[in-house]
């Protein structure tokens, strides 16, 4: 089957990182090796002819049962071309790190820190690398890997109940 | 600032030079200057929500601002891996609690893209006509309480007396004000009454007369001009790069909006502009909200011409939820409403995104399936979320007092930041 043009561009110029493309639904989804991730975004937001110069999200999915566990998923749209892109890279469970692409996008940064927060997926070079929407000091792992209960891991249990009027001063 | 400084004295001018005067000999504190952190909220009123922002000061200027978010996060996308497609609709209607339609509209348009499914014509308009009326709602809420926010309260009363004839409308079309729950997999929960459709004529009617009288209240009142002009500034460019988005994106002039854009819903069969701002200041984002909702009446005016007869729901059984007066008393039908909430539908292999305009944005849901009834990964692009990413950048250099224009400027829910 042919490669949709612009996976081809992407496969001409970084012949040794393209690994696949597909198209469906009119999505476009090109995978790629996770090391290639910075200048392969470079040249999609600098290339006249990509230009996808609009970051709309970053996100990540977990497949436990493969060698390469963790899909990271980077969405691009290009506002004068009005197209979109998928870009996507698999990193394994030891080695979870990807280089940042906030210095491309500075909307990166929000996106990347809820993956990390809720994936565990760390990456390089990014400027404030914390959790984001999960307290500091959590420490029952990443809420959106497959194997954390849907309870959670029983952090919540060890919070006080405060029942009614336990506030007030008692006489 | 603080002022326990080491009390350093100053040598005062001895005398005045050729007078011979002698002056007595003061000694001046000197006032040491420091970074003040300040913590703003997460109760504070005006943050919409449970927002904290930590301010790094330089008296009162900001010279760092870091949001500290996640107060009101409830894993609605861990959520929405245990449940069928169905189940997530009413999740969804929490996430911008102030715009519920618009959000059942974004998930239920993701979906019927993974199901590659075709919703009937009138299903389309009346989809498009009820969104555009919750951008209306939107937008008036925006206005109110940005307003309110900054000073001004008296247009609040004002368009919270709208926002109830249309939360009125909802009322009387779904039966809930706010967590609406009103669009399904494959078209909506009800059809529309000739009667709500005469309401809402009604409302049009006198709309733009409504809309001159906010203006007339804001238009030359000074503090709002002073709060809004200049305030909040972001470069077309910028305001790319953060990924930013609605009218926070249109107002520095980039005429991004998906419903032109990628034209979904009805939005493609009526006549309509794009209001485009110049400066990128939150003044200029006012203007834009006030032509959008012109523009949204247009759209449902027109939508209301033009409603086309038929059905208002996809007929397949296999996705679609049967009539409730029939699973009442069809044990076929009840069998069928049983199987699809205790299994769901089947839906293909594969993954999609699909973003829509929502009224603070492009809202959009990435959705991985596996073929089973449930979603594998359901990932929600929040406007608000992504809004937040450029707070720091663009509350650097203004005074404490702007904080409040400038989350403001983006129209934020934190329902949907945290999620």
């Amino acid at each position: 089957m042919a490669l949709h043009p612009t996976a081809e561009k992407i496969q001409g110029k970084f012949p040794e990182a393209f690994v696949s493309s597909k198209e469906w639904r009119g999505d476009l989804a090109v995978m790629i090796k996770k090391e290639a991730i910075v200048p392969v975004c470079r040249f999609l937001h600098d290339d006249a002819e990509m230009n996808f110069d609009y970051i709309v999200h970053v996100s990540s999915v977990d497949y436990p049962e493969d060698a390469e566990r963790f899909e990271v998923v980077y969405e691009f749209y290009s506002i004068r071309r009005r197209r979109r892109i998928r870009i996507k890279a698999r990193v394994t469970e030891e080695d979870c790190v990807l280089d940042s692409v906030t210095g491309i996008w500075k909307g990166a940064d929000f996106m990347e820190r809820e993956v990390f927060d809720m994936m565990g997926i760390r990456f390089n070079n990014h400027p404030d690398h914390r959790r984001i929407l999960m307290p500091d000091e959590y420490d029952e792992g990443y809420p959106l890997r497959k194997d954390f209960p849907l309870a959670g891991k029983g952090w919540r249990d060890t919070f006080e109940f405060i029942t009614e009027g336990s506030h007030k001063k008692t006489t | 600032m603080t002022t326990d400084a080491k009390q350093k004295p100053v040598e005062a001018a001895a005398g005045h030079p050729g007078t011979g005067v002698s002056v007595p000999n003061r000694t001046l504190p000197l006032l040491r200057t420091e970074k003040l952190m300040l913590n703003m909220g997460p109760q504070h009123p005006s943050t919409h929500g449970v927002l904290k922002i930590v301010l790094d000061l330089e008296g009162e200027r900001i010279i760092k601002a870091t949001p500290v978010m996640g107060f009101l996060h409830r894993g609605v996308e861990k959520l929405a891996e245990d449940g069928t497609y169905h189940q997530f609709i009413p999740h969804t209607d929490r996430l911008d609690y102030i715009c519920a339609m618009y959000n059942n509209f974004a998930y239920v348009r993701a979906v019927e893209k993974l199901l590659d499914m075709k919703v009937p014509d009138r299903a389309e308009y009346l989809r498009t006509a009820v969104a555009e009326v919750q951008r209306i709602i939107g937008h008036l809420f925006w206005l109110g309480t940005q307003a309110l926010d900054i000073g001004a309260m008296t247009v609040f009363f004002y368009t919270f007396r709208e926002r109830e004839v249309l939360l009125d409308f909802f009322d009387n079309l779904c039966g809930a004000r706010l967590t609406t729950s009103w669009y399904r997999i494959g078209g909506v929960e009800n059809d529309i009454s000739p009667k709500l459709v005469g309401d809402l004529y009604q409302f049009l009617e006198s709309f733009s007369e409504k809309l001159d009288e906010y203006n007339a209240l804001l238009e030359t009142n000074r503090i709002w001009l002073a709060r809004t002009k200049n305030i909040a500034v972001i470069s077309a460019e910028d305001a790319i790069n953060f990924g930013l988005s609605g009218p926070t994106l249109r107002g520095s002039g980039v005429d991004y909006d998906l419903r032109k854009y990628e034209p979904y819903g009805a939005y493609d069969k009526v006549q309509w502009d794009v209001p485009v701002g110049k400066n990128g200041d939150t003044y200029d984002r006012y203007w834009i909200r006030i032509l959008e909702m012109k523009e949204s009446a247009k759209i449902v005016k027109q939508c209301l011409d033009q409603l086309p007869p038929g059905p208002y729901m996809v007929e397949d059984p296999r996705v679609t939820l049967p009539q409730k007066d029939k699973v009442f008393t069809n044990l076929e039908h009840m069998i069928r409403q049983f199987k699809l909430f205790t299994e769901g539908f089947k839906t293909p292999v594969g993954e999609i995104y699909c973003g829509t305009e929502a009224h603070k944005g492009e809202l959009g849901f990435y959705i991985v399936s596996d073929g089973s009834g449930k979603p594998y990964r359901l990932k929600i692009r929040s406007p608000s979320f992504i809004h937040m990413g450029a707070f720091d950048y663009m509350a650097r250099g203004y005074m404490i007092a702007d904080v409040v224009t400038i989350f403001g400027t983006y129209d934020i829910v934190m329902g949907e930041c945290d999620r």
